[in-house]
């Protein structure tokens, strides 16, 4: 029982002083699936990427196969037959599939390439996990399922026998999931081994063998996958209970707050991504705006904002008509938004923490004396968020650069609620953050909600719409194509998602 | 008048002087396509042409050996790129700016390597260019003589290695590993190629190209050094390769309309039309500029392109 595929020992890693991982033990058995979970900055990702020769640790040895190896580059990973796909996909887009594969091996040709001999077996490795991969298509031309099983195929064709994921269904909708985890299930029968690098609990329970969980770069436990629960493993996960469940509020019947009509816009390369979009919110309502990235979701957040032009449609905000104004007026409005992207859109990175709180309220008397902007005012208004909203930082003066994802989230937070808002639009609003500090974004969501507001939450996260959501709206192609109660169906929102109508679903 | 000037001589001798002039853009520019295919702009060709032509004009001078002087040529555009190469690559030093320093180094130092080896004359120093190939009856056919059978050996070179130059990109694994570290530097190096070699050699082979680009210019077409000797055909050559979207044969049409807009002024000037000359001169370049704008629009550039690549990032 004691063979491993492979066995990492006490392995300590240290950036810039900080131990990401600290003298970790794991251990990998032949032809299993092996779950490596873990919040963000945990130490996953760095403890796989020195099992595939990205980073030498400082410490620890590693076995494969029961014999000790110097993995000093990737090369030498694919030589004893460890494979990775990475969470950003290493592919070159305007490439051909069979190009992307040929970049990995030797040629048989010299230094010519083989591109017909490879195609070939691409074409049967292809087949044999019906993975349907046309090996001469551009990757740009792949949905983003497709580059997954393309990432993997490059793998197994390469030789690997341990095949390391990282979070590979973060992008995945959960049909694409479903075909992925069957995927892996062959890869398993054929004596694979499989590491699975997730923070998805469930996961774990559909599709792990064993699991072992790292917080803090520090290895808690690895345990059989058999019988453990959702509550068990975040506890080892986060160190304490986590809440799933979100009460939904007593109806409030605060009555249309926004109204969204026959809205379109284009995207920044003149392309239609909103074709004709409609939708009402309630004040005191989350809606969860569900559907695959790219889908108009973020054209639309900024049209609601005054950031993007709208080609037509209206916005009704209070009833009033108010398309076409400014962010300005937006921000006068009493509407907050949380972009999706902090470094480029939510915060000014290079400024200090005091000065990005006050970003929207730069020329506002509130921060202002006999003319000139008051540091006084500005330090106190910086202090009492800090305070209120548990921003881990040194003081206001260092850049917003300086803070974790987390506390980067959490002084957006601050500074778009404190702004007490009517309208809040969330794009993304967890997306790269752990649970806790998801956990976190979401109570506040719910707490503005709770004090009156018309929520929009735009995800990519199924799990996150389905937790926060009164109701839950499915956008795909720039139009709505549904919405539904609270407690939907996953699969019923997934179907939406790929652009079935509701309609077409009623008739199936 | 017009009919006078618009003969089929004139047109036979334009044409002949277009496919002349577009050669020392078209060679620099096939070697850019390696470069820049890669991820780096050098806009240092410029000053790696000027010291090609330097290094190639003085050495035919002091050995009587054009073929040295070609090799000399090389060997500068080498060694000049070099330094492009350690600083953007190992030191990841902003491309432009590198490049841009470069070409003023290379002004200032390939004067003075002039003056130090020929001293201040009144009449420059001069050597004996490469001659026309002489293909016998072929170069005295009327019309198609003077335009296909009456240039030196690097004319017909720089078209020839056209096809090669797409060969190598897109049938060889040096051109796949130029594309895909251009393209997505972290999978190829996930791959186990190694960025900053294949990077290093882009640089180098465009610039042993700059520098028999430069070398034609003072043993090839003129017989002479000047400090403007280039004029700028470094910085065309360089937008050439994004105007022909990194293909060899585009890259050649481009150099082609350079080299007609070239020859267009220099007869017009010897004409003497009523234009100031000033502005013919602006001409190719204005033409050049016009060309690239419409074409380089829908351009797809190497996703990593000018941007420097570091394992340890993320």
């Amino acid at each position: 029982m004691d063979n491993y595929a492979v066995e990492m020992l006490g392995i300590t890693k240290i950036f810039n002083g900080v131990k990401a991982n600290d003298a970790i033990d794991f251990r990998l058995r032949p032809g299993s699936i092996h779950g490596l979970l873990g919040e963000n900055g945990a130490g996953k990702t760095t403890l796989m990427n020195i099992l595939y020769g990205l980073y030498r640790q400082e410490e620890g040895i590693i076995k494969i196969n029961g014999k000790q190896e110097n993995i000093d580059s990737p090369t030498k990973a694919i030589s004893l037959g460890i494979g990775m796909v990475h969470q950003h996909f290493m592919l070159a887009r305007p490439l051909t599939v069979v190009e992307n594969v040929m970049l990995g091996h030797k040629s048989r040709r010299g230094i010519l390439l083989d591109t017909k001999e490879t195609a070939e077996e691409l074409k049967d490795l292809s087949d044999h996990y019906h993975m349907g991969i046309d090996p001469y298509t551009k990757i740009y031309q792949l949905s983003v399922g497709e580059q997954q099983r393309v990432e993997i195929l490059t793998a197994i064709y390469m030789g690997a026998e341990i095949l390391i994921l990282d979070e590979p269904t973060a992008v995945l909708t959960p049909q694409e999931t479903e075909e992925f985890f069957h995927t892996l299930r062959e890869m398993r029968k054929d004596g694979k081994s499989i590491v699975l690098i997730t923070h998805k609990l469930e996961e774990i329970a559909a599709l792990v063998d064993e699991v072992t969980v790292l917080r803090d770069g520090k290895m808690i436990g690895t345990r059989r996958a058999e019988g453990i629960t959702k509550e068990e493993l975040t506890r080892m996960m986060v160190g304490r209970d986590v809440m799933f469940n979100f009460p939904p509020l007593a109806e409030m019947n605060l009555g249309v707050k926004l109204s969204i009509r026959d809205l379109t816009a284009v995207n920044d390369r003149g392309v239609p991504s909103l074709n004709g979009f409609s939708l009402d919110i309630h004040g005191g309502e989350i809606v969860g705006l569900a559907g695959v990235d790219g889908n108009g979701q973020n054209e639309l957040c900024e049209v609601l904002t005054g950031l993007r032009k709208e080609t037509g449609g209206s916005i009704f905000l209070d009833g009033e008509d108010v398309s076409g104004k400014t962010p300005r007026f937006y921000i006068d409005k009493k509407v907050s938004y949380i972009p999706e992207d902090r470094h480029t859109t939510g915060l000014a990175m290079n400024w200090n923490l005091k000065k990005n709180m006050i970003l929207k309220a730069i020329g506002s008397k509130r921060f202002m004396k006999g003319g000139l902007m008051n540091e006084k005012l500005i330090t106190q208004n910086w202090d009492t968020a800090r305070d209120e909203y548990q921003i881990k930082a040194i003081d206001g003066d260092e850049k917003a650069r300086a803070l974790s994802g987390g506390n980067q989230q959490k002084l957006i937070l601050a500074r778009e609620l404190n702004a007490d808002p009517d309208v809040l639009i969330a794009n993304q609003p967890t997306r790269g953050l752990d649970i806790g500090a998801s956990e976190y974004v979401r109570q506040k969501l719910i707490e503005s909600r709770n004090g009156g507001a018309a929520v929009l939450v735009v995800s990519a996260d199924l799990e996150e719409i389905m937790q926060v959501s009164d109701r839950i709206a499915v956008i795909y192609g720039g139009r709505l194509m549904g919405i539904l109660p609270r407690g939907a169906d996953v699969y019923e929102i997934g179907s939406l998602m790929m652009g079935k109508r509701q309609e077409e679903l009623a008739h199936e | 008048m017009a009919s006078s000037i618009f003969t089929l001589s004139f047109f036979v001798s334009l044409i002949a002087s277009t496919i002349r002039l577009a050669t020392p853009i078209l060679i620099p520019a096939l070697g850019q396509i390696y470069t820049q295919r890669a991820g780096i702009l050098n806009l240092g060709v410029e000053g790696t042409m000027l010291m090609g032509s330097i290094a190639a004009f003085s050495t035919a001078a002091a050995t009587g050996s054009l073929w040295l002087g070609i090799l000399a040529g090389i060997l500068a555009g080498i060694l000049f790129s070099l330094i492009f190469a350690w600083l953007t690559i190992t030191v990841r030093a902003n491309q432009v700016i590198s490049g841009i320093g470069l070409n003023i180094l290379a002004s200032g130092l390939a004067a003075f390597i002039y003056r130090v080896i020929f001293g201040i004359r009144a009449l420059p120093a001069q050597v004996e260019s490469f001659k026309p190939i002489n293909f016998g009856s072929l170069s005295q056919m009327p019309v198609l003589g003077p335009i296909l059978f009456q240039h030196n050996w690097l004319v017909y070179f720089a078209f020839l290695i056209v096809p090669l130059s797409w060969f190598i990109m897109e049938k060889t694994t040096y051109g796949l590993k130029i594309k895909a570290v251009g393209e997505n530097p972290r999978a190829a190096d996930s791959k186990g190629i190694s960025v900053a070699k294949i990077r290093y050699s882009a640089v180098l082979l465009g610039g042993a190209y700059a520098g028999l680009g430069g070398a034609f210019m003072t043993i090839a077409y003129l017989n002479q050094f000047t400090e403007s000797v280039i004029g700028g055909r470094g910085y065309i050559a360089v937008s050439v390769v994004i105007f022909a979207r990194f293909l060899p044969s585009r890259a050649a049409l481009g150099a082609l309309i350079f080299g007609f807009f070239t020859a267009l002024q220099l007869r017009m000037q010897a004409l003497g039309v009523s234009i100031p000359s000033q502005l013919l001169l602006a001409l190719p370049y204005a033409a050049t500029i016009v060309a690239l704008i419409f074409a380089s629009k829908n351009a797809a550039m190497p996703s990593a392109y000018t941007v420097p690549y570091s394992r340890m990032e993320r």
